[in-house]
């Protein structure tokens, strides 16, 4: 028989008797003990019996010690681990307060933690859903006014065929399409793209087949592939889609694939369906016209660098070919991976960073939780050392206990998450959600399992560690005897200390970063608009180019539209744009000033198609001239009304209204200036104002427009009531996005991330405060209770009271003082480098600092005053006799 | 005087050594060892007992209970079969080590 299984068979017959091997053991030491003594008798006669039993035990030793020595050897390893464990459970639950606090402060700040570290997981870690992501590229033109703005299908294809960088370049564009139902029609969202489009991503659809090379000629017929979730929603997940026919903007597309589950292209997110390019109408033919973007996968060894070399060559070829259309169109090249999820970064570190402190507050709690509980052990721990246990057990000891505490909090910790991941998720608004594609379906990537585990592990080293460095080397003598005061409880306060001042310092970085947030969000929802949101809302209507095939016909859609509105009760003002306020600068004309010089340059400016009421709807303020009037259509005079950063950027020190500007064709069609409100927050609620012209709907129109209308009523009451109107006139029209104005700033892109992260930190920053502030009573509690018998003595001798308060209040006040100071210096820094996410508020704001430094100081006060109190009622004789 | 250190690992050698003789027990065992080196190998007790239930564990002893001659119920440790080549092997082991160490020590040209 080997010898290791021997050793394994043997271990196993002693495991199954163990209680016989306890008792041999025992009997057979005591006879040894015996015959040692009987010995020592016989060569000293003259020893009494009584010294020689005692020299025998001295020589012998510690024979439970022996014992445990003998058992180690013939035990399994795990035995004794278990043996801590059952011990650990039970020292746990004789203190089921601590037990219990410690395991939901751990859970709590874990939570936070993997909670928002799943967010960053899915949106940064998770590699994008595509082969060798690493390699693709964002492809842009680039002007003065955007630095990645779209490509022309014609500059795409020459930008395709010319260059020396890619393997291939495809280009997308987000659409909304109609679509044809059993129930009537439906507005909904799709991608359009160049058939390579799924090839460059490497993505192969899981049913049927990928556009083929050549699907997006105009002479292919129409072809469509399905999203995954539009599959499962709109067919049920039947295989048999694959050749049937859906109408899309009333042309018949036939279904020639699914895509995979996983797939999602942010950019053009979200997209039911994607159809391929089928270049027609005036605006895909002309090169003037930018509506699409690029992605494109670089060549095997060129650099980023390289690739932008080449291609903004091209688009200066280009611009020397076509100077009319291109001039001044750049080239600009950003990885995929940073165009989606670039901006993203600097607010979820902030998150990240915030759940941090909150882990770090709790964890430092947890730990002087700990500590105080080594120092009341101090007996027991003294007791088991004499009585034989080695230091190692008695580390093992509080390591079982600290695993014990972590693994419960990482369960609770984990289930918590979950919960905070779907709350977090439910609170997105679905139409940021739905762009946000790689935020659905959350779950615990096996990175985010990670994550939970390193901290997991950090705190099972921390919380093993803090009492065994207690303990480690205990004075025997001076922790048996009763009630003792040494060093070790000053020792202790000294750390306790250091770790509360660690704390509120943490919490003031937190309640700064939280308070710097929220002024940023406070700021950004009350930065001038330009307009009065109040009382508004808004639709989105889109006619089928089919029934209204020509500008007449849009123009009286439109007066119609405005006609029957205005009739609903409670409505006072009526009007449409070609763009909302609050959303992007996007939508932008080239012009010229007419009688300045002019050599082909051109002028981009963000450009509104808007109906003469309109800014009455807003509640906007003219500032010289007239508004538009109805009757104002092509026959009349072309006018057009500039907002006041027009005004300051294109016209300083001129009257604008005495100029005409004009398109930038051969012949210049002069459009009057005829008037000048002031600026309108057409963009991001965060965004600079831009220069904006505004042309009347009637010498511009289109089939699809925005309506906005002011109530004196309830303005939510009045949505179905717009659809329904709309759907009266003509049920083929679309009309979608029903909102409120108030509903579409406070839901905008930039509101909801201030939002967010301020109520997020906030969150964070309030149990970061409640926490320091347990663990500054916690330490001020502790060192009365310890100083108890000199406070009696104090009073034995006369202290008053106050003195008494003065004593303890002035302890807690040097560790508050210190906690803020040190708090502060290191929020300036923290605030500095999220000054990306600030909005309207420096890092170093001055009223921030001073309103936590006041929270803070309150909070300490109030959780130092109640130990404070019994201090200074203490009877001096209880206190004298106590312990 | 101090009584110097057994080397690591020569305690299970002397144990199962001792036991070529005769059965014993515990306090047989050790001062067994102490009679024959002359009181300069003294066994702790806090190492003799861990160092038997390992021989037990690899079954180079057993142990039995007997009477003694003054009729007490002692503890025997008898050697085994395994035991008595485990001892063959750590002898010869243990004569190279020390012939080398000798050899070493005894060099005349250093």
């Amino acid at each position: 028989m080997p010898n290791s299984l021997r050793r394994l068979s043997n271990k196993l017959r002693f495991f199954a008797r163990r209680e016989k091997f306890d008792n041999d053991l025992a009997e057979e030491m005591a006879y040894h003990r015996e015959l040692k003594q009987r010995d020592l008798e016989q060569a000293n006669p003259a020893l009494t019996a009584r010294d020689a039993r005692h020299a025998t035990n001295r020589e012998f030793g510690n024979d439970l010690y022996h014992r445990d020595q003998s058992r180690d050897v013939i035990g399994f390893w795990f035995e004794t681990t278990l043996q801590d464990f059952r011990f650990s459970l039970r020292q746990l639950r004789k203190n089921l307060g601590f037990t219990v606090t410690a395991i939901l402060m751990l859970a709590l700040g874990m939570a936070a933690s993997v909670a928002i570290f799943s967010f960053v997981d899915a949106a940064l870690l998770k590699p994008l859903p595509y082969r060798d992501p690493s390699r693709l590229v964002g492809v842009f033109e680039s002007i003065t006014l955007f630095k990645q703005s779209d490509l022309s299908i014609p500059d795409y294809l020459d930008w395709k065929k010319r260059n020396e960088v890619f393997t291939s370049l495809e280009i997308y564009t987000r659409q909304g399409l109609t679509l044809l139902t059993k129930n009537g029609v439906e507005r909904v969202s799709s991608g359009r793209v160049s058939d390579g489009f799924f090839r460059v991503l490497g993505v192969t659809p899981i049913l049927g087949r990928d556009f083929a090379p050549g699907d997006d000629l105009v002479s292919a017929p129409r072809t469509t592939l399905l999203s995954y979730s539009a599959w499962l929603k709109r067919y049920g997940g039947s295989p048999d889609i694959l050749g049937q026919s859906v109408t899309l903007d009333g042309k018949p597309h036939t279904i020639v694939g699914v895509l995979p589950r996983d797939f999602h292209f942010v950019p053009a997110e979200p997209a039911e369906f994607w159809t391929a390019l089928h270049p027609e109408g005036q605006c895909d033919l002309s090169r003037g016209c930018h509506s699409f973007y690029g992605v494109a996968r670089l060549k095997d060894g060129v650099t980023l660098q390289q690739s932008l070399a080449n291609v903004t060559s091209i688009a200066q070829q280009l611009e020397r070919e076509y100077p009319d259309t291109n001039r001044d169109q750049g080239a600009n090249i950003t990885p995929l991976y940073e165009y989606i999820v670039g901006d993203l970064r600097p607010i979820l570190f902030v998150l990240l960073g915030g759940a941090a402190l909150l882990l770090i507050i709790a964890g430092v709690n947890i730990a002087s939780l700990l500590l105080v509980r080594a120092e009341s052990r101090r007996r027991e721990i003294a007791v088991r050392g004499a009585l034989g246990a080695s230091p190692v057990r008695l580390i093992r000891q509080f390591v079982t206990e600290g695993v014990v505490v972590v693994l419960t909090g990482t369960v609770f910790g984990l289930g918590l998450a979950y919960g905070g991941m779907r709350l977090l998720s439910a609170l997105i608004p679905a139409e940021f959600m739905a762009r946000m594609a790689f935020w659905q379906n959350l779950s615990f990537s096996p990175r985010v399992l990670m994550f939970a585990g390193l901290i997991a592990f950090l705190a099972a080293i921390l919380f093993s560690l803090t009492p065994s460095v207690r303990s480690a080397a205990p004075d025997m003598h001076e922790d048996l005897a009763e009630g003792s005061r040494g060093s070790a409880g000053n020792a202790w306060r000294r750390l306790g200390s250091k770790l509360v001042v660690l704390e509120l310092a943490t919490a003031v970085v937190l309640l700064v970063i939280a308070g710097l947030l929220g002024k940023s969000l406070f700021r950004l929802l009350n930065v001038d608009t330009g307009m009065n949101p109040e009382h508004i809302a808004t639709l989105t209507i889109s006619a089928p180019g089919a029934t209204y095939a020509k500008e007449p016909q849009w123009i009286a859609l439109n007066r119609l539209i405005r006609e029957k509105v205005s009739a609903i009760p409670g409505v006072t003002n009526v009007g449409t744009t070609s763009l909302l306020p609050v959303d992007g600068w996007g939508n932008t004309t080239w012009f010229r000033v007419l009688g300045r010089p002019w050599h082909g340059e051109h002028n981009e400016t963000t450009q509104r198609d808007i109906t003469a009421g309109y800014f009455n709807v807003l509640g906007a303020k003219l500032l010289r001239g007239r508004n538009f009037d109805e009757s104002e259509d092509k026959t009349k005079p072309a006018v057009a009304i500039i907002n006041s950063s027009f005004a300051r950027v294109h016209f300083p020190g001129e009257d604008p209204l005495a100029h005409q500007l004009s398109h930038l064709g051969k012949t210049p069609d002069p459009i009057q200036i005829i008037g000048i409100v002031e600026d309108i927050k057409e963009g991001q609620l965060d965004s600079q104002n831009l220069p904006v012209l505004y042309n009347p709907f009637n010498q511009n129109a289109d089939t699809e427009f925005m309506l906005a209308v002011r109530t004196s009523q309830d303005e939510n009451a009045i949505l179905p009531m717009l659809t329904a109107t709309i759907h009266d006139i003509d049920p083929q029209i679309v009309a979608y996005r029903g909102a409120t104005m108030t509903t579409l700033i406070n839901n905008s892109m930039s509101a909801y991330i201030h939002r967010s992260s301020a109520w997020l930190v906030g969150g964070f920053a309030a149990l970061a405060l409640i926490l320091s502030v347990v663990g500054l009573y916690g330490v001020v509690a502790y060192s009365v209770s310890q100083r108890t018998r000199e406070i009696g003595v104090r009073m034995a001798l006369g202290a008053q009271q106050s003195s008494v308060y003065r004593l303890i209040l002035s302890e807690a006040g040097r560790l508050t003082s210190i906690g803020i100071l040190l708090g502060i210096a290191c929020a300036i820094g923290a605030a500095a480098a999220m000054q990306a996410v600030l909005f309207g508020v420096r890092s170093w704001d001055i009223p921030t600092l001073f309103a936590v430094a006041i929270i803070l100081t309150a909070a300490a006060l109030l959780a130092s005053f109640v130990p404070a109190r019994r201090a200074a009622t203490v009877d001096p004789v209880v206190a004298l006799r106590s312990e | 005087m101090t009584k110097p250190d057994l080397l690591p690992g020569t305690l299970d050698m002397l144990i199962l050594k001792t036991l070529t003789r005769a059965p014993l027990h515990g306090y047989g065992i050790a001062l067994s060892i102490k009679r024959i080196s002359q009181d300069v190998l003294t066994v702790e007790e806090g190492s003799l007992y861990p160092a038997l239930q390992r021989l037990l564990i690899q079954g180079w002893v057993k142990a039995e209970w007997k009477m003694t001659e003054t009729n007490r119920r002692a503890r025997f440790y008898t050697l085994t079969a395994a035991g008595r080549k485990q001892l063959g092997a750590e002898l010869s082991q243990f004569h190279q080590l020390i012939a080398a160490i000798t050899r070493v020590l005894q060099d005349q040209d250093a």
